[in-house]
């Protein structure tokens, strides 16, 4: 296990600054886009909510490699070239977007529908009631799904290693199929997934009990 | 275990790993492949073959059976050894896969396009040679690219993890850049879709390719000699002089050359040993 880390550090520490910048991409691009697509859905404009629930509804429900694949070898036929790392950004980014989207509504309905009728009552629109009664709340109730999203994308981003993305699991393919010594490899690739994946479920409890300091 | 006492949780985190590695080690493996096969009522061997591949191992939808080059080879080799070529059973394999199941016995012998190399040879045995391939070049009918001498810094290779083929490469242009790619369709589908100039891999299985989509050529002869073997595991002396043997009588009696003429009818029935 020490040789594979030795003989191969320099394309594991590639692999995995590689899976870093993925995941720090997709991952706030997928909250800005999630975050609005969540307000979307449950927006009183039927336009958007019909436009924000079909993009869910698409994207929550299709595989995120098929997703991938499509940016990797379809869109290139037709649109401009996308190498396998930016293909597999946008893929991670369109799929996660989906999911914090459905985070992001469930936490604005789960604030008490009396809360909304307040603001309203006392003549604020719905656009500042949205903004400085509902989403606040919503944002506690939210924080804790919302890190297990963040950790699920920084697992999905392995993903990349199917469309030659060069991220830390494609050079752990490499190293194994090399090495032959596919289990040694794949602890050492999980281990530096945990890396990433520790502390940012560390912030996301700190968060968590910072959040709920303030109450 | 000082650990369990400190760290109760960790050493749970701990446990399947420590279990899937004395796992390793099954019995399966260790038992001998031809007393097993003299001792049975249905003498039974379990290739593991590939099922993505045109011409040696492609999955017939239509048939819901795996045909090919490597699958009738393996068929005419268990009739030499059991006595009916229904004895053969097939289990589909992957580059990746095919050395991990080989090890914990769940199947008998790999006859999946696999090249004789030192490196595996530290892992399974090999028969002798069953088909002599070698490396060559895929490309659009219109590329420019003639040889492997055409590559250089601006060119990219389109390989297959788990295969010998990008090392190949490496070697013989240092320059070229290679993307690795988890199997030939994807790695084909790459090249249609342009990420990359050129597609490597043997020869046959690109002529296979060809077979099925017109508009692309061959560049250059191959640059490699990789004769294809059939793994079995170490410790599996009886087996692999039996396969050895089967296979000596297949050639000699004509059987390989009517396969490979099946499979291959432009090419010539290349001279064995």
């Amino acid at each position: 296990m020490i040789e594979i880390l030795t003989n191969y550090n320099d394309v594991l520490i590639e692999g995995f600054i590689n899976t870093l910048i993925a995941s720090l991409i997709a991952l706030v691009i997928s909250l800005i886009i999630g975050t609005l697509l969540g307000i979307f859905q449950v927006s009183t404009n039927k336009l958007l909510a019909g436009i924000a629930n079909f993009y869910v509804q698409l994207f929550l429900n299709i595989p995120l490699l098929i997703i991938v694949l499509f940016f990797y070898v379809v869109f290139p036929m037709f649109f401009v070239g996308v190498n396998g790392f930016t293909a597999g950004i946008i893929g991670l980014t369109i799929y996660t977007s989906a999911f914090i989207a459905e985070t992001v509504r469930a936490g604005i309905l789960g604030v008490p529908n009396g809360q909304m009728e307040a603001g309203l009552s006392t003549g604020l629109t719905y656009g500042d009631t949205m903004r400085y009664i509902i989403l606040p709340q919503a944002i506690k109730i939210v924080i804790p799904p919302l890190g297990n999203q963040f950790i699920n994308l920084v697992k999905n981003s392995s993903v990349l290693a199917m469309v030659a993305g060069l991220d830390l699991m494609y050079y752990g393919d490499l190293i194994a199929s090399e090495t032959f010594n596919t289990f040694d490899t794949y602890i050492i690739v999980a281990l530096f997934y945990l890396i990433i994946t520790l502390p940012l479920t560390y912030l996301m409890q700190y968060v968590e009990r910072r959040l709920a300091a303030n109450d | 275990m000082k650990i369990m006492k400190k760290r109760p949780l960790l050493f749970l985190l701990l446990l399947p790993i420590i279990w899937l590695s004395a796992c390793t080690s099954g019995q399966v493996a260790n038992q001998d492949i031809t007393e097993r096969i003299a001792v049975a009522s249905t003498p039974e061997i379990i290739w593991g073959v590939k099922a993505d591949t045109n011409l040696f191992g492609l999955y017939n939808i239509a048939k819901g059976e795996i045909e090919g080059f490597d699958i009738d080879i393996a068929k005419a080799l268990t009739e030499e050894i059991t006595g009916s070529a229904d004895n053969a059973e097939f289990v589909e394999v992957t580059s990746k896969t095919r050395i991990p199941l080989i090890k914990n016995g769940n199947i008998d012998a790999i006859i999946a396009t696999m090249t004789i190399s030192e490196e595996r040879k530290k892992q399974v045995d090999f028969s002798d040679v069953y088909f002599a391939a070698g490396q060559s070049l895929l490309v659009p009918n219109d590329s420019a690219i003639q040889s492997i001498e055409d590559l250089n810094a601006d060119t990219t290779v389109l390989a297959v993890k788990g295969s010998t083929s990008a090392q190949n490469i490496r070697e013989h242009a240092p320059e070229a850049n290679i993307l690795e790619l988890e199997n030939y369709s994807e790695a084909f589908t790459a090249l249609q879709s342009g990420q990359g100039d050129a597609m490597t891999t043997d020869n046959a299985i690109l002529l296979g390719i060809i077979d099925e989509n017109p508009g692309y050529r061959l560049a250059g002869a191959p640059f490699t000699d990789e004769p294809y073997g059939i793994a079995i595991n170490h410790g599996q002396e009886n087996f692999l002089n039996e396969v050895n043997k089967a296979l000596d009588t297949i050639i000699e009696n004509g059987t390989y050359a009517e396969i490979f003429t099946k499979w291959f009818p432009e090419e010539e029935v290349p001279e064995l040993n």
